[in-house]
């Protein structure tokens, strides 16, 4: 390995013309008086790697300071930003709007109580999921000793619990779901994503018969109709359908007991 | 008058509001989280590469005990850590790593047998110990002597947000959401709790508690350059500051990580160069160990970070229409370590740059990062001059960093303080003296003082805009209050800020909503914040040293004979336009380890007085116990083994120093 190498042929931010786009956003603010859901639709000069976490901000803070957005992390890990982008569930700090055509549409997710145009609370809804699904690990033991040694675990299986472990209960799943359209109480692909998490763990006590009484229903595993549309539009490229498949033979294996 | 009774008020949902909240829950004590998200958003979740704790499990970490990560951040902290503090945090550590490794926190665990690494460049391969098999894994990173983060993949703080998260709720813990608190109630002597706002329906609800615990995290939203989340506004601190009678301290100590994407500023974790990530400038040269020889890449974050924007002065930098930056090449960890190790990096890439860091350099330059200062507290998290008053995390001034922070020892904070500060608050309330004495009177003058300010700003009669004059902050810290500072820029930075103050006085609002209105949460900010910035620049200007991340062009050199103390501010009158400012002296004479040359960067400083002394004293102790068991020595140094609330108190099991069978005396983690 040399101490100079040579600088691979990459270009950061590829010449493009400038552009103007055109967002339409579905405004609603249920807290005015008076306020009727209606699309609205702003024009702006777009910039080069502009996010809509950027073209949001700019049209607050230049066209219209009453928008209504969530944004946390704008590095696509804290899950606050999702909302419908041109039909689509998905993350608007990390989609450029040179990704979109000129016309982008922007939505609040469905499902979720909606605070104000695009802000909706995801959090009351997936605190509510868990402790619906108790989703937490429910430890064999009371105490546990950490002045020792920590309980041993095979690289891979902690590999395979981080890979369901990297959910950012953004909600896009949930807004993508034909059943949870019909259903209030299902539980969602994020729901069933965590009992495959827990269910994996070996440091959770809890067996199949215990999961088949949070999830063993319509409301939970059995509401799936396996539409697949929140494996297509995690943004975590989470294994959603098959997760949910394979807690759907657990279950039903435990059902029968 | 909307109020709400709990025992135990915590101000801020991430990790170190959370641990305190089911610290003082497992205690029997009611408490409630306010969060201006849901706790699961927060930024504790952007850690991506680790947490410090001494486990000594892979072969690279043997050796490694509380006593080097003592050492490691003392020295990062450039001694201007309080050294009982790190005690406590670093015997801590790995109890809480195993605390979390109990709560489901899936940390990558060592594979024994070979595995291929890059060490300066070069790949050599690790034979890691059959007995460190399942343990948990740990990765290299920045100043430290050992590998010593413990992680999960690069999802390390999300991991770690979501299983404490999950315990919280499991400890049925309540957490108001979208509450932001606005000032705390208090008599000047003792709080009693907060005015908060509900940012959906703008009501304003009075908090009462025994005891409340600011946890808001850092500031770093002061910077137009900053890996922070949009949330760190540092208004959490400010509401202490706000008081006039709780002090911060050190806000001059700003952090700035070595590698933030360019321009974007989305940081790209340490764990990058701890896995063997190398920088290069324009030219695809090697930079780092023509300036720092023995650590290169990885010596402490002020440093890397200092010398990319030297190199980039002296006319290395890659030129781009959005200014110069350097590049972080990754290319040669390979695409297998980078797809399963870095992949939220790989992910960041290819979102926000579009290039794929496995055969692409990525654009960097150092932006701001991290805010050492924060509330002054003692060692317990408690404010010394406003009873009732705790904080812990990134917004406290505990005193673990100094002026610099390791790498992976924020996250690490957050959990120790929040462990260690949620048993002194149990304790606190646990006590009579922690029983409330107050007037519905006072609860009533704090809500109708914030009602006011609320309704001024709406009526808007103001001609300022609140967006623009933050975007002139925010420009002002980053290029004048920087990583390079001179008295000059320093002193024009003070005089601007305190004109945007007083500028702020006479915020217009285009919007005027009473409930969810992001311009006027921006318009009641803006003078806390300003207040803050304020801090850091006159704390900088003052300051005429060289001190960790704290750098004057003019004042190079670290100057121990004066400036080895903490800079306390307060702010006395809210028509004040500057803080009052004092000194904390820091005792050489009680330190374990005595200032000396950290190991890497400048080797040019100016002794304190007591120094000479002091190192002797320690020699002295060091020759007449060797061969004592460290603990002994330890304690012989600094005697600090009761500081540590009961249960967190004790030596740690490692693979090199196993326990006896019989169990040590339990110490239990949670229910469920």
């Amino acid at each position: 390995m040399t101490e100079s190498a040579a600088m691979p042929s990459q270009s950061i931010s590829p010449e493009s013309a400038q552009r103007k786009v055109r967002i339409s956003v579905l405004r609603y603010n249920p807290q005015e008086r008076g306020s009727v859901p209606r699309m609205q639709t702003y024009e702006l000069e777009e910039a080069d790697g502009m996010t809509l976490f950027i073209a949001l901000n700019e049209i607050r803070e230049k066209q219209d300071a009453s928008l209504q957005f969530d944004f946390v992390c704008r590095a696509g890990i804290c899950g606050s930003c999702a909302m419908v982008i041109n039909g689509r569930p998905g993350l608007a700090c990390r989609t450029l709007t040179r990704s979109l055509g000129s016309e982008i549409t922007l939505a609040p997710l469905p499902v979720f109580e909606l605070i104000a145009d695009l802000s909706v609370n995801t959090g009351k809804w997936m605190r509510a999921m868990s402790e619906r699904l108790q989703a937490w690990v429910h430890m064999k033991q009371i105490e546990v000793d950490i002045s020792r040694l920590e309980e041993r675990m095979e690289p891979e299986l902690a590999q395979k619990i981080y890979e369901l472990d990297r959910c950012i209960e953004c909600g896009c799943c949930v807004a993508g779901c034909g059943t949870a359209r019909m259903r209030e109480d299902f539980v969602g692909a994020v729901g069933l994503n965590k009992i495959a998490r827990f269910r994996l763990d070996p440091r959770d006590a809890r067996t199949d018969a215990d999961f088949y009484e949070l999830v063993g229903d319509d409301s939970g595993v059995f509401g799936c109709m396996s539409l697949l549309a929140c494996h297509d539009v995690c943004p975590k490229a989470l294994p959603l359908a098959t997760q949910i498949a394979f807690v759907r033979r657990k279950m039903a294996g435990a059902g029968w007991k | 008058m909307n109020v709400i009774y709990t025992d135990v008020l915590v101000i801020g949902g991430g990790l170190a509001g959370l641990r305190i909240g089911i610290g003082a829950k497992r205690r029997g004590h009611d408490v409630t989280i306010l969060s201006l998200v849901p706790p699961k958003r927060s930024h504790s979740a952007a850690a991506q590469g680790g947490m410090q704790a001494s486990l000594g499990n892979v072969v690279k970490a043997m050796g490694d005990n509380e006593d080097v990560h003592f050492e490691d951040t003392v020295r990062g902290s450039d001694w201007g850590a309080d050294q009982r503090v790190v005690r406590m945090f670093v015997d801590t550590a790995p109890k809480a790593v195993r605390e979390l490794a109990a709560w489901g926190v899936p940390w990558s665990r060592v594979q024994k047998g070979d595995r291929q690494v890059i060490i300066n460049a070069q790949k050599v391969t690790i034979t890691e110990r059959d007995e460190a098999h399942g343990l948990v894994m740990q990765r290299d990173f920045g100043g430290t002597k050992k590998s010593r983060a413990c992680y999960v993949s690069d999802g390390t703080g999300h991991a770690m947000l979501y299983a404490m998260s999950d315990q919280a709720i499991a400890h049925a813990i309540t957490v108001h959401e979208r509450m932001e608190a606005l000032a705390l109630i208090h008599d000047g002597s003792r709080c009693y709790g907060a005015v908060a706002r509900n940012l959906v329906t703008g009501e304003l609800v009075a908090y009462v508690a025994k005891a409340t615990a600011i946890a808001s995290g850092g500031a770093g939203r002061l910077y137009r350059a900053t890996t922070n989340a949009v949330i760190c506004e540092g208004i959490g601190t400010a509401l202490a500051l706000e008081t006039g009678v709780a002090a911060v301290a050190n806000m001059e100590a700003i952090q700035f990580h070595p590698t933030a994407i360019f321009p974007a500023s989305i940081l790209v974790t340490e764990g990058c160069r701890g896995d063997g990530g190398l920088l290069r400038d324009a030219a695809g040269k090697r930079f780092m160990p023509d300036y720092e020889p023995e650590k290169k890449e990885l010596a402490s974050r002020d440093v890397v970070a200092r010398r990319m924007e030297e190199h980039i002065r002296r006319g290395a930098g890659v030129k781009s229409r959005f200014g110069e930056h350097l590049w972080l090449d990754i290319t040669l960890l390979g695409a297998k370590h980078i797809n399963s190790n870095l992949r939220e990096v790989k992910e960041i890439c290819q979102y926000f740059l579009g290039i794929d860091p496995i055969k692409d350099w990525i654009p960097v330059r150092p932006a701001q990062h991290y805010t050492m200062g924060g509330v002054r507290t003692d060692h317990t998290g408690g404010s010394p001059t406003l009873k009732g008053l705790y904080a812990a995390g990134e917004a406290a001034c505990w005193d673990l960093h100094g002026f610099n922070r390791l790498g992976g020892n924020s996250v690490a904070e957050t959990v120790v303080g929040g462990m260690i500060v949620g048993e002194f608050i149990a304790d606190f309330c646990d006590r009579p003296e922690s029983d409330l004495q107050l007037s519905t009177g006072l609860i009533r003058e704090f809500l109708e003082h914030e009602q006011a300010k609320l309704d001024a700003l709406a009526a808007g009669n103001g001609s300022e805009d609140a967006n623009a004059l933050r975007a002139r902050m925010q420009e002002i810290m980053t290029s004048k209050v920087g990583i390079f500072r001179t008295g000059d820029d320093l002193a024009a930075a003070v005089e601007e800020l305190q004109s945007l103050l007083r500028r702020s006085r006479n915020i217009g609002l285009r919007y005027t909503a009473r409930g969810a209105n992001p311009e006027l949460v921006s318009a009641y900010r803006l003078p806390k914040m300003l207040r803050l910035a304020l801090c850091v620049a006159h704390g900088a200007l003052i300051r005429t040293e060289s001190r960790g991340a704290h750098f004057r062009q003019d004042y190079p050199r670290r100057n121990d004979a004066e400036w080895l103390h903490r800079t306390l501010a307060t702010w006395k009158n809210a028509d004040d336009t500057l803080p009052t400012l004092a000194r904390e002296p820091l005792d050489v004479m009680q330190m374990e380890l005595p200032p000396g040359w950290r190991g890497y960067g400048a080797k040019d400083y100016v002794d304190h007085p007591d120094t000479p002394r002091r190192a002797a004293e320690v020699e002295a102790i060091r020759t007449k116990l060797a061969g004592a068991a460290r603990a002994a020595v330890q304690d012989a140094l600094m005697p600090c083994a009761t500081l540590l609330p009961q249960r967190f108190r004790g030596p740690n099991e490692r693979i090199d120093e196993p326990f006896a069978p019989p169990a040590a005396p339990r110490q239990s983690t949670s229910p469920t």
